[in-house]
């Protein structure tokens, strides 16, 4: 079966690899490249645990293929410290306690990190329709819109 | 879950695209979005030799009024449609559909048309037939001899299975732009965020001079092996004066057309009644919309 060379920009660095046509995004990230920040949750398109993004967008990347994602930009939880400071939205779930056991927190936090750069000052309502593909089962869902609304007045 | 090998192709222009669907034939099927066919195949309910990714074909991502209809590119991501200041203004029936799909993350990815989309799948439980059938949409299919339209009401054969060619594409869908005093609506039913529709229900009125319906379409998902169209609902409601009695009668008639399968979403009881009230409710809206109340 075919294999492909393929070029992604992950977190702004140009990677390559060497995948069959089946492997999927979030396995190229976790297993060839190694950044296990992006969780596998349901793995059946449901929980975003898995959430990334892809030219800008967040999406789910166990329902993206690692070849689909060849010449385009992603970025991973990965990609939201700069030099050793973290990002206002991982301040505001750290500052909101926007999380307990963390399991969604990466996906959470890439689908808030895309909303907020579309929509710098969100409602509580935007916010939760945003997060709407991202499951939580233990914090619920209070403290996670905190968390972005954290972030949103930190970037203001 | 991992898919069951299969070769990849990106082809960038459609006349490769047709000629890889030409050549692999039967093992061949066409992904666009991907967030229907890749959980399918990932489960393994689905097998496939070739994937044919459409997604690199520049032009088929747009969203613009020409020659009195609205066209969509085939590959026009669901979240486009919701971010269109057209389709916000004019379009409401359409920003109401593509903001109950899924969800957020998948309607970045999934596309209006594509064939692991939301009209060339063929599912009864997409949210997007209902829609294109009450406005009286077509789609255009491209293949080797060339495009042709097909109206929507003709495009749903059978379950998971349309009019399109196994060597056809879709590559557009059209809208006739609405009639002055024109509204539509859908309104949908579901347990939670991206789950299928225990009901929905589209409702597009155009009201004549003297405010009665000149026009109705009624349209249904999820409530049979293909969409539905209430046809005898939609008769029932052309010609008269838009009361609250009439719309439940409306409501009625539409509910009894449908024939659901009973799941864990509710009995056929429960969503034929569910048909009932969400008809009625979605021709309110549509009125409201169409400047009839």
């Amino acid at each position: 079966m075919a294999q492909h060379r393929i070029r992604v920009a992950v977190n702004g660095t140009v990677r390559e690899a060497e995948v069959e046509s089946r492997l999927l995004l979030v396995h190229l990230l976790r297993d060839v490249l190694r950044l296990t920040g992006t969780h596998i949750g349901c793995d059946t398109t449901h929980c975003g645990a898995c959430t990334v993004l892809l030219d800008g967008e967040a999406v789910k990347s166990c329902t993206v293929l690692a070849v689909q994602a060849d010449g385009r930009d992603v970025m991973t939880v990965e990609g939201l410290e700069q030099n050793g400071n973290l990002h206002p939205i991982q301040e505001g779930f750290m500052e909101e306690h926007g999380l307990q056991c963390g399991y969604c927190t990466p996906g959470m936090m890439m689908t808030g990190y895309a909303l907020l750069n579309r929509h710098a000052k969100p409602t509580e309502k935007e916010i939760r329709e945003a997060i709407s593909g991202n499951l939580c089962r233990c914090t619920g869902y209070v403290n996670i819109v905190k968390a972005v609304q954290h972030a949103a007045h930190k970037m203001a | 879950m991992i898919p069951a090998p299969f070769d990849y192709h990106a082809p960038e222009s459609m006349a490769d695209a047709l000629e890889l669907l030409e050549r692999y034939g039967e093992s061949a099927k066409i992904l666009s979005g991907g967030q229907s066919l890749l959980p399918l195949l990932k489960l393994r309910f689905g097998m496939v030799d070739h994937l044919i990714d459409i997604g690199r074909i520049p032009g088929l991502e747009y969203i613009h009024e020409s020659d009195g209809q609205l066209r969509i590119g085939g590959v026009t991501r669901e979240s486009a449609l919701e971010r269109s200041e057209l389709i916000r203004t004019k379009y409401p029936i359409l920003l109401d559909t593509a903001s109950v799909i899924a969800d957020p993350l998948v309607r970045n990815r999934a596309t209006v048309g594509g064939v692991g989309g939301n009209l060339a799948h063929g599912d009864p439980a997409n949210d997007h037939p209902a829609t294109m059938l009450v406005l009286g949409a077509e789609v255009t299919a491209t293949g080797p001899k060339g495009q042709r339209t097909i109206p929507v009401e003709e495009f749903f054969a059978d379950l998971f299975t349309t009019a399109l060619a196994p060597d056809e594409i879709l590559t557009e869908i059209r809208v006739p732009v609405p009639a002055a005093r024109s509204g539509g609506a859908y309104l949908k039913l579901e347990r939670k965020v991206g789950d299928y529709a225990a009901a929905a229900a589209a409702v597009s009125i155009t009201l004549g001079e003297d405010g009665s319906v000149a026009r109705a379409g009624i349209g249904l998902t999820n409530a049979g092996p293909t969409p539905v169209k209430a046809v005898e609902a939609e008769g029932f409601l052309t010609g008269k004066q838009p009361d609250d009695a009439v719309l439940h009668e409306a409501g009625r008639i539409a509910g009894a057309a449908a024939s659901p399968s009973p799941d864990h979403r509710g009995s056929v009881e429960y969503k034929r009644e569910m048909a009932r009230v969400l008809v009625t409710r979605a021709a309110r809206k549509a009125l409201d919309r169409a400047g009839g109340r």
